[in-house]
């Protein structure tokens, strides 16, 4: 059972109108839950907008459930690459003032943050 | 039109100096910047200091075909003392310590500034950079195409005589196509990542984009092989491209897949044009074949599954700790992260940030990321059949000319159906080159050619001979 779009939300009408039923939609609770895992602040007009994007994508995506995939591998890389492993030593000389100048915010050669306790 | 190929026998011929060469690219920049907006960064002072090195090593006689021969790069490849953003304000202010090895490799040429892009390498246009859009030089109403829109505009509007790229879904061929030039799109692993900002690191590759196909083979000479600083590099031998390219072309069998021909949103005047190409192609004396790829219509979905969930992790770096953006508004340590990253990213970053996150989530991972990797599977799969019946695929790069600037800046779906035609080569890691193939409406149109894995020669040989007929 497809959920219907709300008459008066910005979604894409070709997405739905190529016939794609709607399988899920994100609530604004998970959208914040979303954003706050990966560490992305997000305003309540934000949360909306992305609430609706992020809806059409996901629905989008979802056409791949029409595609039979019993017993098929999955793909994680495409060049059949085995491990590959090298001596642990060090190839490269950074010295402490290059790797720093790019710093934010430092104390005696070392990075300051706030407090993490 | 001044190539690399022309220039180089210019140079050892001391007709021109690297120098004088390196100061009228630098004049075309400032004159066409103000309206192209390709550069994010120009370096001149160090432009001029290497012209000037490559002028030594010329009257020396030691020198590669690229010596001295002035390039741009994507904002994305680290250069060391020279800020390096991916277009993104959360990389603002950063000034790697270290060299690409892409760079390194083609430290005898001549690095006229860092070219603009979508924000990590993440759009279809070229609109998405913090740094504003790259017009394109055909139709400055027009985008350039993405994600390496400063690096095919720069090369289209002559501010630069090549220029390196990224292609992860379509990020070299799509603006080569719209600004009309040539791009190649290398096989996975072909051209080394290090110091390459990654975005989806299972698609991400390093290619370039130059005037034609010949010199497409001098660089691509220059930045091919392995690296020990990239264990994703495989051994294989590098060809000798320029010998192959002198080779036979009869003797490739072609394949068109049918149906890129009839998927959603092609136009009818680039799908008129480009089965034009085809017909010379085949006035070559080459074979041409119909052929199926059944699998096609799934590599957008599949690619805005992986891609994102590839995203999710790469971008996670980005914290607002140790370099680039901090928020200054933030008290405690977890609104570092918080406030850094929404002021500090765009919404295409935090769109796919998100989508990866939750696609990648329990509960979620079998419905999409697995999914979408078996059906990876299937599209590469697709592939390997065609690839025994024939040598190289001839398609649209792009269904569309190059759009209206804002046209599908603010619907992200419509965005990422630009990529239609190139996300399948994209999603099996095989080479593809874009080489212009006429006008539709005034506006440049590319051929697609596709290659099996590492035969980058094979489609370097076809799209010079389609170039040279």
């Amino acid at each position: 059972m497809g959920i219907k779009p709300r008459a008066n939300v910005n979604y894409n009408p070709w997405l739905y109108a190529s016939g794609l039923t709607i399988i899920m939609k994100l609530s604004a609770e998970e959208v914040k839950k979303i954003a706050n895992l990966v560490r992305i602040k997000l305003t309540s007009q934000e949360i909306e907008k992305f609430q609706h994007q992020l809806t059409d994508i996901l629905n989008y995506v979802r056409q791949l459930d029409e595609v039979k995939t019993d017993n098929i591998e999955p793909t994680s890389q495409v060049t059949d690459s085995t491990n590959i492993a090298r001596k642990d030593t060090v190839d490269y000389n950074f010295s402490r003032e290059e790797m720093m100048a790019s710093a934010l915010a430092s104390e005696e050669g070392h990075l300051k943050v706030k407090n993490v306790f | 039109m001044s190539t690399i190929y022309e220039l180089h026998k210019k140079l050892v011929n001391k007709e021109i100096s690297s120098v004088e060469l390196t100061k009228e690219y630098l004049k075309t920049i400032q004159q066409k910047e103000p309206e192209l907006n390709a550069f994010i960064t120009v370096c001149e002072k160090e432009a001029l200091a290497q012209a000037e090195e490559a002028d030594k090593l010329i009257a020396v006689e030691d020198y590669t075909a690229v010596t001295g021969m002035p390039y741009a790069a994507k904002d994305l490849f680290c250069t060391k003392g020279i800020k390096t953003t991916a277009g993104s304000k959360i990389l603002e202010s950063y000034v790697p310590p270290y060299n690409a090895t892409v760079i390194n490799k083609l430290s005898d040429a001549v690095l006229l500034g860092k070219a603009n892009m979508d924000e990590f390498a993440m759009g279809a246009s070229g609109e998405k950079s913090f740094f504003g859009p790259t017009k394109n030089p055909y139709d400055l109403t027009r985008v350039s195409g993405g994600t390496s829109s400063g690096p095919a505009a720069a090369v289209a509007a002559e501010e630069a005589l090549f220029s390196l790229g990224t292609d992860t879904g379509g990020s070299i061929r799509v603006p080569a196509s719209f600004c009309g030039v040539v791009g190649l799109k290398v096989t996975y692993g072909r051209v080394s990542r290090y110091g390459a900002i990654a975005m989806a690191s299972s698609l991400d590759t390093v290619g370039a984009m130059t005037k034609n196909v010949k010199d497409m083979a001098i660089v691509l000479q220059c930045i091919a092989g392995h690296d020990d600083f990239d264990s994703t590099t495989p051994k294989v031998a590098v060809d000798d491209y320029a010998k192959e390219m002198e080779k036979d072309v009869k003797k490739l069998r072609v394949g068109v897949p049918k149906e890129y021909f009839t998927l959603d949103g092609m136009d009818k005047d680039v799908k008129k044009i480009v089965e034009q190409a085809i017909k010379r192609i085949e006035g070559l004396g080459v074979r041409v074949e119909e052929v199926s790829l059944p699998y096609t219509k799934y590599a957008i979905p599949v690619y805005y599954i992986i891609v994102p969930s590839e995203v999710s992790s790469n971008l996670a770096r980005y914290d607002g700790i140790k370099y680039g953006y901090r928020a200054k508004d933030a008290d405690e340590l977890l609104d570092v992260y918080l406030n850094s990253r929404q002021q500090g990213m765009g919404d295409e970053a935090k769109r796919r940030i998100m989508i990866g996150a939750y696609s990648l989530s329990s509960g979620y991972y079998d419905a999409y990321y697995k999914k979408a990797s078996q059906v990876r599977t299937l599209i590469r799969q697709d592939f390997q059949k065609v690839f025994q019946q024939v040598d190289c695929l001839l398609a649209p790069t792009s269904p569309t000319t190059a759009f209206k600037l804002g046209e599908k800046n603010n619907d992200p779906l419509s965005m990422y159906l630009a990529d239609i035609c190139t996300a399948p080569a994209s999603i099996a890691g095989l080479p593809a080159l874009s080489v212009p193939c006429g006008l539709a409406n005034n506006l440049p149109v590319g051929l697609q050619i596709i290659g099996n894995y590492f035969k980058e020669s094979d489609i370097l040989k076809l799209g010079s001979a389609y170039e040279q007929q």
